[in-house]
């Protein structure tokens, strides 16, 4: 068993599981290549996490196969959980013993002796910036302390695979730069990280490559590059001073732009996709005259930005559909776990 | 991302700052250790809910304040009308109340693991490659020691209203034995609730809805032969009744084989079928 895994990672072929009514998987495909970070991103009740849970051998799929480093999730089940770790979106360390008590219970379950666990316990608390932490109880740990002593909980055995569901899900910035950091740091040492996350500038940043899921099936799968082109790589929000002229600046925009223009909730807000073919200086240009245009029509702008397309707009532009209605699947799902 | 640390004065000086080294130092891979015997990861788990009772001495408080209020209450309130005192009927009375305290105790098993089940521990638990039912048998033998506790506490209390068991020390500690092999048995009846609910709150209410008739419709309280005949046979079959049967028989100093055996059957039984369709559902939720 080397660590310096080639090959695939997960193969996953047409899983399904539903749950009562709600179908949480669709028939979902996935080929994670050995060594990388792989980002599912998504909305909440897409899949996500059932799809985790599957692939951690703790949920077994109504139908379709799954191997990971090629031991099938159902029938080779313990040769699976001997090579993945897993860090749920809830707390995955018990919340009434202290950081140290953790992690040396995680070690001897793992085989450790106990001196062995306790010098093991140490190391990673010092390297997760834990140490003086590590006799309270996790209870009282801050956001970002918590999601550390999770991590470390993870790596106890340095797995082949970490599973990290939405890893900086409700973080504070700098704590979400710690846990990134943290993650190619894993990743270096020739881990395998399947990554879950809602935002895509974090998939960005971390993953090789990205499947977009919706609805239990993936819906569009590469580079984080490759998917920011197919979407148009950058959006044109607006605010105008006077909600009267949003008609004309409409027409003015899409003159310019040559895209549709997206009408917002707010009357004063305008928005369109710009720069299809990929190329970023292509956006900027578009953009900056279509700022000018409407500069000569007369049209008086409070606010004009050009960025990144969000996950919402990969969404619309991928499905058709706003990713927030998913909101509602979430409940369902909620209820039926 | 780490200039916001020097640049702030008066911020706490441990802001952390991961470190690709210090990371990859505890990233090296080493030989991975053999996995654990079945026993091992047991009595890890074992070990773990120790620590719980260390953190949360709360949870003690319906091992002893729960039994001591159960002997005095029907202690006095039963003593002077189905004995000549309270005294008296402590002698007949107590291994019964021991009985009905610690079995209604062990419902919370199954309370303890819906709530672990919620937070996401188990998730974990689930991934490690280890003995699968090791974290429930874990659990169990914390909470036997919960048990054992129950039943000292409320000895105690007994041999200070004046409880005289003719079977003496070892006759005692036979009963307590007797009960604390069918507590574990008939725990495994709450793990399995405890994963097919969904909620704390309906654990208990299941539980409750088990163990009144369970505990009352027995033997603890009086003598089964006043009963109407369709409740004594009830009351004939009821493992509570065998056990409490034996229970007092080791306390007085005697035996009662057949009860006993009784008792032991009902415990296997609960064992080999709660504890089958408990791991069902917990390698299958």
């Amino acid at each position: 068993m080397s660590r310096r895994t080639t090959g695939l990672a997960i193969e996953a072929d047409a899983i399904t599981r539903s749950f009562g009514e709600t179908r949480a998987l669709n028939g979902i495909d996935l080929q994670v290549p050995a060594g990388t970070v792989y980002g599912l991103l998504g909305p909440n009740g897409a899949g996500k996490t059932t799809a985790v849970r599957v692939l951690a051998t703790l949920l077994r799929p109504d139908g379709g196969r799954a191997r990971v480093f090629g031991h099938d999730v159902v029938s080779e089940a313990d040769a699976v959980r001997a090579r993945v770790s897993l860090t749920g979106q809830y707390a995955s360390v018990d919340e009434d013993l202290t950081g140290t008590e953790n992690l040396v219970l995680l070690g001897r379950l793992l085989g450790l002796k106990k001196p062995a666990a306790r010098q093991r316990a140490e190391a990673l608390l010092a390297a997760f910036g834990l140490t003086e932490a590590g006799d309270r109880q996790v209870k009282k740990y801050s956001g970002g302390m918590r999601r550390r002593i999770d991590i470390a909980a993870s790596i106890l055995n340095t797995p082949d695979l970490l599973f990290l569901d939405e890893p900086t899900t409700g973080l504070d910035p700098r704590s979400r730069n710690q846990v990134w950091e943290i993650i190619r740091a894993v990743v270096a040492h020739g881990t395998t990280v399947l990554l879950t996350t809602q935002y895509l500038d974090e998939a960005d940043q971390l993953a090789g490559r990205i499947a977009v899921v919706d609805h239990g099936r993936v819906i569009a799968e590469g580079t984080p590059g490759e998917l920011k082109s197919s979407v148009g790589s950058g959006t044109v929000h607006l605010r105008l001073r006077d909600p009267g002229q949003r008609p004309e600046a409409e027409k003015v925009l899409q003159a310019a732009l040559g895209v549709p223009v997206q009408l917002e909730a707010d009357p004063v807000a305008l928005t369109a996709r710009v720069g299809g073919d990929g190329t970023d200086l292509d956006a900027s240009k578009q953009a900056a005259r279509a700022l000018g245009d409407l500069a000569s029509a007369g049209i008086v702008v409070d606010d004009f930005s050009v960025g990144q397309p969000s996950l919402d707009e990969v969404f619309l532009a991928l499905t058709d559909h706003p990713a927030v209605t998913a909101d509602e699947r979430d409940d369902q799902l909620e209820a039926a776990r | 991302m780490s200039d916001t640390a020097t640049t702030r004065t008066g911020r706490a000086p441990s802001v952390y700052v991961p470190s690709a080294e210090a990371l990859g130092t505890v990233l090296a891979p080493g030989a991975r250790p053999p996995r654990p015997s079945a026993l091992s990861a047991s009595l890890t788990f074992g070990w773990r809910a120790m620590l719980k009772i260390k953190h949360v001495p709360e949870q003690l408080f319906d091992v002893t304040a729960f039994p001591i209020i159960m002997v005095l209450m029907f202690t006095y309130l039963f003593g002077g009308a189905l004995a000549d005192s309270p005294r008296d009927y402590l002698q007949f009375f107590l291994p019964g109340i021991m009985v009905t305290s610690v079995v209604m105790i062990t419902m919370y098993t199954g309370v303890g693991l819906n709530t672990d089940i919620e937070k996401g521990v188990f998730d974990r638990f689930r991934t490690l490659p280890v003995w699968r039912p090791a974290a429930l048998v874990g659990m169990i033998i914390g909470d036997v020691l919960r048990y054992i506790l129950a039943a000292v506490v409320i000895l105690g209390v007994g041999l200070a209203l004046g409880f005289r068991p003719g079977g003496g020390l070892l006759g005692v500690l036979a009963g307590i034995g007797l009960l604390v092999v069918f507590s574990f048995a008939f725990s495994w009846v709450w793990t399995f609730f405890g994963l097919i609910l969904r909620s704390e709150k309906s654990v208990m209410g299941v539980s409750m809805m088990v163990l009144f008739p369970l505990t009352f419709l027995s033997n603890v309280f009086v003598d089964p032969g006043t009963m109407p005949g369709w409740l004594q046979a009830f009351v004939k079959v009821n493992p509570v009744t065998q056990l409490v049967a034996s229970v007092r028989a080791a306390m007085s100093g005697s035996s009662d084989p057949s009860s006993t055996m009784w008792m032991l059957l009902w415990s296997a039984g609960f064992v080999v079928v709660f504890g089958t369709l408990t791991m069902y559902r917990y390698n299958r939720r």
